[in-house]
C-alpha cells in the first residue's frame, strides 16, 4: 500500500514537472512565436491565429506569469490545448486524435512485441550458456544498437521497398484507397505497417535480449534453480517457471526506464516512413512552426510515457512481493 | 601521490585487459583510427567536402570511393571531414554528463537524508521525461542548434541514468569498513570521496562515459537528420539530412544516405564494444564461456 502511494506520488510529481516544463520552455526561449509567425507571413496572417497564439503563450495580455501559469494548468487539465496554426482553425486536440491511433497501433504493438520476443530470446540464450543463441545474439545486437534507429529504416526502405519492391515506400495507407472497415483496407494498413514495425522491432529488441540474458545468468546460479534440477524437473519448466519468472522482474523495470528511448526512436522511424502518427506530426509541427501543436504533442508523449511507467511499476509490485514489503 | 600510483595501476590493468579481451581490443582500435581522422582529416580526405565541382550523382569509382552527391560533392571526403563533429560530440557530451552524473549521484549517496531524497527525486523525474521530444521542442525554438547548444541540451537531458546507477553503487560502498576508517582518521569529505569512494567505482564511471557518448552520437545524428542541427556544417547527421531531402534513395544514390549511417554505427559500435567489455570487468559472471569449458565444469 505504501509502495502504491509512493508511486502515485511520483507520477503526480513527474506530471507536474512535465506540465511546468511545457509552460516554461516557450517563455524562457529567445524569440516570440507570435512575432516569428508575423515575420514569416509578412503580416498577412489570420488575426484569429495570432490571437490564439497570444492566448496560448501569454503574449501581450499583461497577465502576470503566475496567473497565466494557473490559467494554463486549468486549460490543459480541461483538454483545451488551443488551435493548431498549420491546420487553422482546427483545435490541436482534433489533430492529435487523428494521429494517435496510428502511433498506438504501430509503436505500441511493435514495442510490446519486441519486449516479449526479446525477453524470451534472452532467457533461452542464458539457459544454453555458450550455445548458438548465446554466442551469436549479443555481439549482433551490440552492433545493431549502435546504428541510428532511423537509419535502419532508411536501409529497409532502400532494400525492401525500392530495390525489391515488396512493400510501399511511405505512408500509413494507400492515398487513393477508400477509408472503410473492409478487409482490403485493413490489409492495406497492415501492409504499410510492416517495414516501420520491423524497424522498431529490430532496434528495440536487442536491449531486452541483453538485459534478460544478464539477469538470467545471475538467477540460474541461484540455489533454488539447482534444487529444481536436483528434483529432476523438466528443463523447460525450470527455465520458464523457476528462473525466467524471477529474471523477468528487473527487465520489467527496465522496460519503464527505456520506454522514453524507444519512443525517441519511433518518432524518427515515423518520420522516415512519413507514417501519420504522433512523431511525424510533431516534426511536421516543428517545420511549420506550429507551436501550440508541438507543445501539446510533447506533453501528450510525456504523459503517455509516464502512465506506461506507472503501469509497469504496478505490475512489478503485483508480481514481486519484495517491492511491496520493502521501501 | 597515492592517486597517481593508483591511476598508473589502473592504466596498466586497462592495457592488459585490452590485450586479452577481443571486444575491448576491437573497440579501442576503431576509436583510435577515428581519433586520428578527427585530428588530421586532411591526411585522409582527398577533396574539399563542400566543393560542388564534380559530376553530380555518380556511383562508386576509384576517383570517388563512395560516389558523389547530387550537388557534385565527394561523399567520401564529406564522410571523413564529418568525423570530427560526431567524435567531438561523443567525447564532450560523454565527459560533461559523466561529471554531472558523478557529482549528483555521489553527493546524493554520500550526504543521505533530505539532500539524497531531493536529488533522487530530481534524477528520477529527469530520467522518465522522454528526452528526444524535449530536445526537439527546445531546438525548435532556437532554430538551428549550434554545436555548443547541442552539447548543452544533450548534457542536461543525458546525465540522469548514470547518476542513478552511481548513487546505488556509492550507497552500497558507503558503510564499508575502509570508508568508516578513513572518516574515523579525520579525513575531509573531499579526501574520502576522491580517494576512497570513487576509485572502486572506476569501471562503472567509465561504462557511464561510454554509454553517454553513444547516446550523444545517436541523438545528435537524429536531430541533424530532421534538420534541427546547423545544416551548413559538415557532419554525418547533416549528410543524412541533405541525402534525405534530395531523395538520395529514390534517385539511385543510396551510398549518399547509407554511408553516413554506417560511419555513425562504426563509432557507436566502438563505444558499445568497449562498454560491453567494461560490463564484463564489473561483473565477471557475464564473461563469455566456451561450451566445452562449461561441460567440463558440470561433469
Amino acid at each position: 500500500m505504501r509502495y502504491l502511494v509512493r508511486r502515485v506520488g511520483f507520477l503526480l510529481v513527474a506530471l507536474w514537472a512535465a506540465l511546468t516544463l511545457n509552460f516554461l520552455i516557450p517563455r524562457l526561449m529567445p524569440g516570440n512565436p507570435a512575432e516569428s509567425m508575423m515575420a514569416k507571413f509578412h503580416g498577412h496572417v489570420n488575426p484569429a491565429a495570432i490571437k490564439a497564439l497570444e492566448v496560448a503563450f501569454g503574449i501581450n495580455n499583461h497577465q502576470s506569469l503566475i496567473s497565466s501559469y494557473f490559467e494554463y494548468i486549468n486549460n490543459t487539465l480541461h483538454g483545451n490545448l488551443g488551435l493548431s496554426l498549420s491546420y487553422f482553425p482546427i483545435p490541436v486536440s482534433t489533430v492529435i486524435m487523428r494521429a494517435l491511433p496510428w502511433s498506438l497501433g504501430l509503436v505500441g504493438v511493435s514495442t510490446i512485441l519486441g519486449f516479449v520476443i526479446g525477453t524470451a530470446l534472452g532467457a533461452v540464450a542464458a539457459w544454453r550458456r555458450g550455445g548458438l543463441l548465446d554466442s551469436v545474439l549479443p555481439p549482433v545486437f551490440i552492433v545493431i544498437s549502435a546504428f541510428p534507429y532511423f537509419w535502419i529504416g532508411l536501409l529497409s526502405v532502400w532494400f525492401f521497398a525500392l530495390t525489391l519492391g515488396w512493400f510501399p515506400i511511405l505512408g500509413g495507407y494507400t492515398e487513393t484507397a477508400t477509408v472503410t472497415w473492409s478487409f482490403s483496407f485493413v490489409g492495406d494498413i497492415l501492409w504499410h505497417a510492416v517495414l516501420p514495425a520491423f524497424t522498431i522491432l529490430l532496434t528495440s529488441i536487442g536491449g531486452w535480449i541483453l538485459t534478460m540474458r544478464n539477469n538470467m545468468i545471475t538467477v540460474v546460479a541461484e540455489d533454488y534453480v539447482k534444487m529444481a534440477r536436483a528434483k529432476g524437473l523438466k528443463p523447460r519448466r525450470i527455465l520458464w517457471q523457476y528462473a525466467g519468472r524471477n529474471a523477468l522482474l528487473p527487465n520489467l523495470t527496465g522496460f519503464a526506464m527505456s520506454l522514453g528511448f524507444v519512443i525517441s526512436g519511433a518518432i524518427l522511424v515515423e518520420y522516415v516512413f512519413n507514417y501519420p502518427g504522433l512523431g511525424f506530426t510533431l516534426l511536421q509541427a516543428v517545420q511549420n512552426e506550429d507551436y501550440p501543436l508541438m507543445q501539446s504533442l510533447f506533453l501528450l508523449i510525456t504523459v503517455a510515457v509516464l502512465v506506461a511507467i506507472f503501469i509497469s511499476d504496478i505490475a512489478t509490485a503485483l508480481l514481486d512481493p519484495r517491492t511491496r514489503s520493502s521501501s | 601521490m597515492r592517486f597517481l600510483s593508483s591511476l598508473g595501476g589502473a592504466l596498466a590493468r586497462a592495457s592488459k585487459f585490452i590485450r586479452r579481451d577481443k571486444k575491448a581490443a576491437a573497440g579501442s582500435i576503431i576509436l583510435f583510427v577515428l581519433l586520428l581522422i578527427t585530428a588530421f582529416p586532411s591526411w585522409f580526405a582527398p577533396d574539399n567536402p563542400s566543393a560542388e565541382i564534380y559530376t553530380p550523382g555518380v556511383g562508386l569509382s576509384w576517383s570517388h570511393l563512395l560516389g558523389t552527391t547530387s550537388f557534385g560533392q565527394d561523399v567520401f571526403s564529406q564522410l571523413i571531414v564529418g568525423t570530427r563533429q560526431s567524435v567531438m560530440i561523443a567525447l564532450i557530451v560523454g565527459l560533461l554528463s559523466t561529471i554531472l552524473s558523478v557529482g549528483i549521484g555521489i553527493t546524493a549517496a554520500y550526504s543521505g537524508g533530505m539532500v539524497d531524497d531531493a536529488l533522487s527525486l530530481i534524477t528520477d523525474v529527469v530520467l522518465v521525461i522522454p528526452t528526444f521530444p524535449l530536445i526537439i521542442v527546445i531546438t525548435a525554438y532556437l532554430k538551428a542548434a549550434s554545436f555548443w547548444l547541442m552539447v548543452f541540451v544533450l548534457v542536461i537531458t543525458g546525465w540522469s541514468y548514470g547518476a542513478r546507477q552511481l548513487r546505488v553503487q556509492a550507497l552500497s560502498l558507503r558503510n564499508r569498513d575502509y570508508l568508516l576508517a578513513a572518516k574515523a582518521r579525520g579525513e575531509s569529505s573531499w579526501y574520502v570521496i576522491c580517494v576512497e569512494l570513487i576509485p572502486p567505482m572506476t569501471s562503472l564511471i567509465v561504462a557511464n562515459f561510454l554509454s553517454s557518448a553513444l547516446y550523444a552520437v545517436l541523438m545528435a545524428a537524429g536531430l541533424q537528420f530532421v534538420g534541427l542541427g546547423n545544416i551548413n556544417t559538415e557532419s554525418w547527421g547533416t549528410m543524412l539530412y541533405w541525402a534525405q531531402n534530395n531523395e538520395a534513395l529514390s534517385i539511385g544514390l543510396p551510398l549518399w544516405a547509407l554511408a553516413p549511417g554506417v560511419a555513425i554505427a562504426i563509432l557507436g559500435s566502438a563505444l558499445a564494444l568497449l562498454n560491453y567489455a567494461f560490463d564484463e570487468i564489473a561483473n565477471p559472471a557475464l564473461r563469455p564461456v566456451s561450451a566445452r569449458r562449461l561441460k567440463k565444469a558440470e561433469a
